[in-house]
Parts: structure tokens; C-alpha cells; sequence
């Protein structure tokens, strides 16, 4: 049916082709329907369920699970009381998270993607393949299969890590217990450097040779090169990647499979402590307002995203 | 358009007559009822083993046939979430296994019903509860209302090492510390004359979750002479010196004198690396309820098997602080908790569930399971045989024993318990600030009213 439209159209008068759309409105009204009630149904009604939720003490057991009841801004407070900032409370996740955004997303991924992307530049060969499938592959396979890779790894007796510091003479690390935060920020950059250097690669191959040979026959060196030729010609490329790797890390779940958010909550970020209030404690009201709270603070970062794509689109 | 619109229309006819077909087809052979119970370990084995082929074999001679589906949950790591959104959303087997404390949050929110009112009050006429004490009864109830038949119940001592404990210096089979001074000095001797080991594990911190509530602080709380709750005043104790003496003996253990391996109290998969450290016999005294014994340490099968258990593994009791001055006046105190199987509220068949439920309780069946895994049944005709340690429990450590406190704000109070004992042992706070930090936050949780201090 749809292969047969353009040509009957196409014999119809100029004037009369513009106006005249493809479909009907009423058909194009129940085409566009179900994906409408399904946006309805699983986005926009539990968009305002949560935020209606958030005022009440509704949880899924004990007493207030058959009548919760309406609590005002007290969900709300209780995140920013007065001791917020001690360990397992929300001020002090939402710091996590902000240490592990910038370690693992600004500086891990986005760095080492980009690194990769310059080092790699232009070139082809066994290595460059070697490096973009393993760091592909770090992307790809599943978060339990990760999880158990990097207990082995990190594990302080027997763990790989810890045999290689010792061969090189250094002393064995107990990272999980003592160092987690830097543990997930590593993990983290491990996992997700692959979209940064794909993005960035493709960026760079899209800028002409000749700038890079003109800038060293002047006599450029590696800095001034990245910083007057490269870094210009990547910004709304680097402006996307960051804000996308900084939405997802912000919601990454994945360190809980290796700390479980601990020890002592010092890897408690945002996403496991809302999972811990709402499904581990079975808060749903609580739950909800932490929800919201890292809603409102994704949707800022989502405008600062779409600004930039539509500023960069209008260039 | 028309025509693929008549198009249209002759297949969503074609998948309509489809579907009624095969419910139609469904529908003639689900004339025997099918119950669905989940289980695990042994308890699976037995079910699908023993009491499946029996039961389905009794209903089908009497002309109503049942098709038992036991379903694995050995690997449910949160099966209180699992439960609570299953129950909540209409779903989940007709039978399940129950951690009898989770009773009161449970009825409180509306997600359980009571026997009572799926079954009818027959469900009193069974031939069982007449073998099951009252008080084994109760670990499946809530206030006077019965929700299901409990398993049976366990109780909690100090499992040691007999080959350590003997180089330490302390005699192979009879150790038995008491007071806490005592338990300290096997310790120190432990560290002192064994390399390699790790003296005592004693649970702490919020990653164990209930087993730092249950088998490490509340044993340590009941020797100083207290429990979580004071059942005379219906008050929650939030401060008092016998929390203090617990937090201090954690101290003592873990940041002090390193008596214990803090790493694993810490650590997400601690429980498991000590219960694994253990098997090894690289752990000394390890407090925890039978459950080591019968389950994780089994020599065939055990998730940490220790195939010389029987000639390496022995017990003593929890001695109090110092003798006479445990819960009760008592010299020596343990704690039990139990489990259960439930019937679902959304079951569409509450009767067949409860005529499968009672008959995997019979003496007959039940004597099965016990063959498989010796423990405290909740029937008084299935007793403990054939393993002498489990024996002595039952004599020597039974009788010492109590419960926690059946009330719906429990968990979120244990929930700050094991806070509290991570906040010692990880030397965040000291035990003063640890407890002022509890005591806060407990009377939050139930109320000034329903807090008590102890001077």
C-alpha cells in the first residue's frame, strides 16, 4: 500500500499535493494511538504518580501500605536535613555521585576515549585493532558477567590486580574495602570508555588532513596542535559526549554489583541509594521524592543538552 | 484500502479462533488443579521427590487431581522484596517459604491473610498442630491468628574449630567459655599461638543485614542482659549500658585488638568469605545458628562443605558477660527465629494449597525430610535423629532460648542496629557516639512514646 502512495500523489496537481497529506487525519490519528496510550500508560502516568506519591508515606508494607497517608514537603525534607551529609543519607550520595561522575565519566571515559581517538588518529594495523576491540568488548558484554570478572580482579589475596603490583614490587591493595569510590571510578571508566572513543574517532576523521600538515610544516607542537586545530573542531562533539556519558553514569546502577553501595555507604551513589529507600526498605514515598529529585536534576542536565545540540544544529 | 482492510479483518479472526482454541485445549487439561510452591535445597529435592509422587497419587485416587509445582528459589537473593512485590501485585506461588519476623509488616500492609480466612476455620482441625508446641506455632503467627505452618525453629551458639581451639591450649571437646572475658582470652590465645586464623567472627554491619541483627549483636545484647524490646514495658530499649558493653565487645574485637577480621563485616560477600574461611579451618569460633551446621557446612551438598565437619566442628554456648548476668539472670542465652510455609492470598485455590500443605507435614512425609537434613522439626514426632550435635542443641540449648520482638517496626530498628555495629567496627564512631546516633534515630522510628532508656 505505502509503495503505491508516491506515484498516485505524484499525478496529482502541484496545488493540490502540498495540502494533502500521505494519510488521513483520523487514520494517521489511530496509527499514531497505541504508541500514544503505551507513552500515556508507562511514562506519563507514572510521571505524575511519583510526584503524587512523594507527598504521601505510602509503603508496601507495615501500616501506612493500606492507608498512607498525605505528609506535605516531609519526604522532601527529610532528604535535606540537617545531618544529610553523613554517610547513607542523600547529600552525601548525591556528593558520591557528583565524585563519581567527574572521575569515571568527565575524566575516565571521556579522557581516555579521547586519548585513544588522538593516539590512534589516521592510523590502522594490528594494534589499533587489538586496543578498539578490547575496549569495545569492556563495553558490551553483561554487567554480571563484569561483576564477577572484577571481584577476581580487585579480590586482595589472589586477585589479578594484586598479583601484578606485587610482581612490580609494590604492596597489595585491599580495594574494595579500602578504596572503593576509586575501585567503581576505575570499573566505570573501564566499562564505558568505548562510546567516547568511537564518537571522538569519528569527530577526527572528519577533519581535513591538510589543517594538521599545514599546522606542521609552521611548526606546531602536539599542545598547540590539540588546542587550536582539534579541540575547536570537537567541541559540540565533546559537549555531547559529555553530557550523554554524564546523564547515563549519573543513573548507572552497576557499581552495586560489586560494593553493593558499601562499605559503610561509601559507594552509596544516587541510584543505589534510591533503589535502597525504595525497594530494599519498601518506601515507595520516600523512594518517590528521591525519584523526583533525580529527575528534576537529569532534566537540567537533558535541556543543557538539547541547548547545546541545537545551538551547534543552527551553526 | 478496503480490501486490505477485509484482509485485516480475517486475521485478527484467525488469531481470535486460534486463541480459543487453545484455551479450549488448555482449559481440558487443566481439570486437575495445579499448585505451585517454591522451595530450595533439600527441601526441593524432597518435594519433588517424595511428596509430589505421594500427594498426587492420594489426590488423584480420590478423584480430585492436583499437579504439585515446585518451583526452585534457591537463588533469590532478596526474597523479602521478591515476596512483598509479588504478594503486592497479585502474583507469586500459592505456597512459599516465610521468615516468620517479616509476619508483622506484612499483615499490617494487607499482604497476607490468615488461615483462618483462606481455609475456613477447618484449617484448625488438623491432626498436626496438636505435635507442634505452641510456642514452635507462633513463629508462623501474629497476633492469635495463624498464617501458615512453620518448618520448625534453630538456635544460635559459638561453632569452633576443635583442631584450633586444641592448639590454643583449650580442651578438644568440652571448650566452653563463660563469661565475655573468657571468650576474649580463647581468643587472644588463638591469635598468640595460631597463625593464619582468625579468631572469632561475631557478625557486624549492614551488608549481612538480619544475620548481623540476629546472630551477632542480639546474642552479644542478650548475654549483657537485655533485649532489643522490653516485653514488661512495651518499650523499645534505645540506650542503655548493656548496648554499650555490646558495642564495646565489638570494639574490642575488631578495632582494638583485632580479634576479628573487620574486612568481612565490611565487604558485600562477607558472610560468605567467613562461612568459606571457616570451612577452610581458617576460622576459630564463628557465632551462628545450626543453620551452619546443617546446611552450609554439610559434607555433601553444603554451599561450603566440610567433608571432616563431624570430627572438626563442635559448639559452646553463648556465655553472658558474666555468668548469671545474661537475659533472664541466665549464664548462657541464644536467641531462635523461624520460618515458614504460607499460603498465598491470591492463591485461586487456598483449599488444595492447605490439603498439600498439611499433608507435606504429616509425620510421614516430614520423617522423609528429616532423613535428608536432620534439624529442630516443628513436629514433636519427628524428632532429631541420627546426629548427635543436632541432639545436643535441642537438650543442652533450647531451653535457653527467646525470641525478637514480633512488631511491624522491627526490621526498620534492626535496620539501625546494623548501622550502629558498622559504624564500631569500622571505627567511623566510637561506641558512645555509635549509640547516641541509634538512640536517635530509633526514637524517630517508633516514637518517643514507645522508647524507653535504661539508666
Amino acid at each position: 500500500m505505502t509503495t503505491t502512495t508516491p506515484t498516485r500523489e505524484a499525478a496529482l496537481p502541484v496545488g493540490r499535493r502540498k495540502s494533502r497529506a500521505v494519510l488521513s487525519r483520523p487514520i494517521s490519528l489511530a496509527f499514531i494511538s497505541p504508541s500514544t496510550v503505551l507513552i500515556i500508560l508507562f511514562l506519563i502516568y507514572p510521571f505524575f504518580s511519583i510526584i503524587a506519591t512523594s507527598f504521601t508515606n505510602e509503603a508496601l508494607t507495615g501500616i501506612h501500605a493500606l492507608k498512607p497517608d498525605f505528609v506535605g514537603w516531609d519526604n522532601y525534607r527529610s532528604l535535606f536535613n540537617a545531618d544529610w551529609m553523613n554517610r547513607g543519607q542523600f547529600g552525601a550520595s548525591l556528593w558520591l555521585t557528583i565524585q563519581f561522575v567527574i572521575g569515571s565519566a568527565l575524566i575516565g571515559q571521556a579522557g581516555l576515549g579521547m586519548l585513544i581517538a588522538i593516539v590512534f588518529r589516521g592510523k590502522s594495523g594490528p594494534l589499533r585493532q587489538i586496543v578498539y576491540l578490547l575496549v569495545i568488548v569492556a563495553w558490551i558484554i553483561p554487567d554480571v558477567v563484569i561483576a564477577f570478572a572484577w571481584f577476581a580482579f580487585l579480590d586482595p589475596d589472589v586477585g589479578t590486580l594484586n598479583v601484578i603490583l606485587r610482581t612490580v614490587g609494590l604492596s597489595p591493595l585491599d580495594w574494595l574495602l579500602n578504596y572503593p569510590l576509586v575501585s567503581i571510578i576505575i570499573f566505570n571508566t573501564w566499562r564505558g570508555t568505548a562510546f567516547s572513543m568511537l564518537l571522538f574517532t569519528s569527530a577526527l576523521s572528519s577533519i581535513p588532513p591538510s589543517y594538521l600538515e599545514t599546522a606542521e610544516v609552521i611548526g606546531a607542537n602536539a599542545w598547540q596542535k590539540f588546542r587550536d586545530i582539534l579541540f575547536p573542531q570537537l567541541r559540540t562533539t565533546i559537549a555531547t559526549d559529555m553530557i550523554l556519558i554524564t546523564l547515563w553514569t549519573f543513573n548507572t546502577f552497576s557499581p552495586y554489583l560489586l560494593t553493593g553501595g558499601g562499605p559503610g555507604f561509601r559507594t552509596d551513589v544516587l541510584s543505589i541509594y534510591t533503589y535502597r529507600v525504595g525497594l530494599r526498605d519498601l518506601e515507595f514515598g520516600k523512594g518517590s521524592a528521591v525519584a523526583v529529585v533525580v529527575m528534576l536534576i537529569n532534566l537540567t542536565l537533558s535541556s543543557v543538552y538539547l541547548m547545546t545540540s541545537r545551538r551547534s544544529r543552527q551553526r | 484500502m478496503f480490501k486490505s482492510f477485509k484482509r485485516m479483518t480475517h486475521l485478527v479472526a484467525l488469531i481470535a479462533v486460534i486463541f480459543t482454541l487453545s484455551s479450549g485445549l488448555s482449559a481440558k487439561a487443566a481439570d486437575a488443579v495445579t499448585i505451585t510452591i517454591s522451595a530450595g535445597g533439600n527441601e526441593l529435592k524432597w518435594i519433588q521427590e517424595t511428596v509430589k509422587p505421594a500427594f498426587e497419587k492420594k489426590m488423584a485416587d480420590a478423584g480430585t487431581p492436583i499437579v504439585v509445582n515446585a518451583i526452585d528459589n534457591s537463588n533469590v537473593k532478596d526474597a523479602k522484596q521478591q515476596l512483598a512485590l509479588d504478594l503486592k501485585a497479585g502474583k507469586g506461588t500459592d505456597l512459599f517459604s516465610f521468615d516468620g519476623f517479616w509476619l508483622p509488616e506484612f499483615v499490617e500492609g494487607g499482604l497476607l491473610k490468615s488461615l483462618d480466612a483462606l481455609v475456613g476455620p477447618d484449617y484448625a482441625n488438623w491432626e498436626g498442630w496438636k505435635q507442634i508446641p505452641q510456642s514452635i506455632q507462633n513463629v508462623s503467627a501474629y497476633n492469635g491468628k495463624q498464617y501458615g505452618i512453620p518448618r520448625g525453629t534453630d538456635a544460635r551458639v559459638i561453632w569452633y574449630n576443635k583442631d584450633i581451639i586444641e592448639k590454643a591450649g583449650y580442651p578438644r571437646d568440652t571448650f566452653q567459655p563463660k563469661s565475655w572475658a573468657e571468650l576474649l582470652d580463647a581468643a587472644r590465645a588463638v591469635k598468640s599461638k595460631v597463625t593464619g586464623v582468625t579468631p572469632i567472627q561475631l557478625n557486624a554491619g549492614t551488608a549481612m543485614g538480619e544475620a548481623t541483627t540476629l546472630q551477632g549483636y542480639t546474642m552479644a545484647l542478650l548475654g549483657a542482659g537485655e533485649n532489643i524490646y522490653n516485653l514488661d514495658q512495651k518499650k523499645w530499649i534505645v540506650s542503655s549500658p548493656a548496648i554499650l558493653d555490646t558495642l564495646k565487645l565489638y570494639e574490642t574485637i575488631y578495632t582494638k585488638e583485632a580479634l576479628g577480621e573487620s574486612r568481612w563485616q565490611l565487604v558485600k560477600n562477607g558472610r560468605d568469605l567467613s562461612f568459606q574461611a571457616f570451612s577452610q579451618g581458617k576460622v576459630a569460633m564463628l557465632v551462628e545458628g545450626d543453620y551452619l551446621w546443617r546446611s552450609i557446612l554439610i559434607p555433601t551438598g553444603g554451599d561450603f562443605a566440610m567433608p571432616d565437619r563431624d570430627k572438626v566442628v563442635g559448639f559452646a554456648k553463648f556465655p553472658a558477660e558474666q555468668p548469671g548476668k545474661g537475659y533472664r539472670g541466665q549464664d548462657f542465652v541464644t536467641i531462635s527465629g523461624g520460618t515458614g510455609f504460607v499460603l498465598n492470598p491470591n492463591t485461586g485455590h487456598a483449599k488444595e494449597a492447605w490439603s498439600l500443605l498439611t499433608f507435606m507435614y504429616s509425620q510421614e512425609q516430614l520423617a522423609g525430610l528429616q532423613k535428608l537434613e536432620p534439624r529442630i522439626r516443628a513436629r514433636l514426632d519427628v524428632p532429631v535423629t541420627g546426629d548427635d550435635t543436632m541432639t545436643r542443641m535441642v537438650k543442652e540449648v533450647l531451653p535457653l532460648t527467646t525470641i525478637r520482638p514480633l512488631l511491624p517496626a522491627y526490621t526498620k530498628v534492626s535496620d539501625q542496629i546494623q548501622l550502629m555495629t558498622e559504624r564500631v567496627v569500622s571505627a567511623e564512631m566510637t561506641p558512645d557516639q555509635a549509640l547516641a546516633a541509634y538512640t536517635k534515630a530509633v526514637t524517630d522510628i517508633v516514637g518517643a512514646d514507645n522508647a524507653m532508656t535504661v539508666k
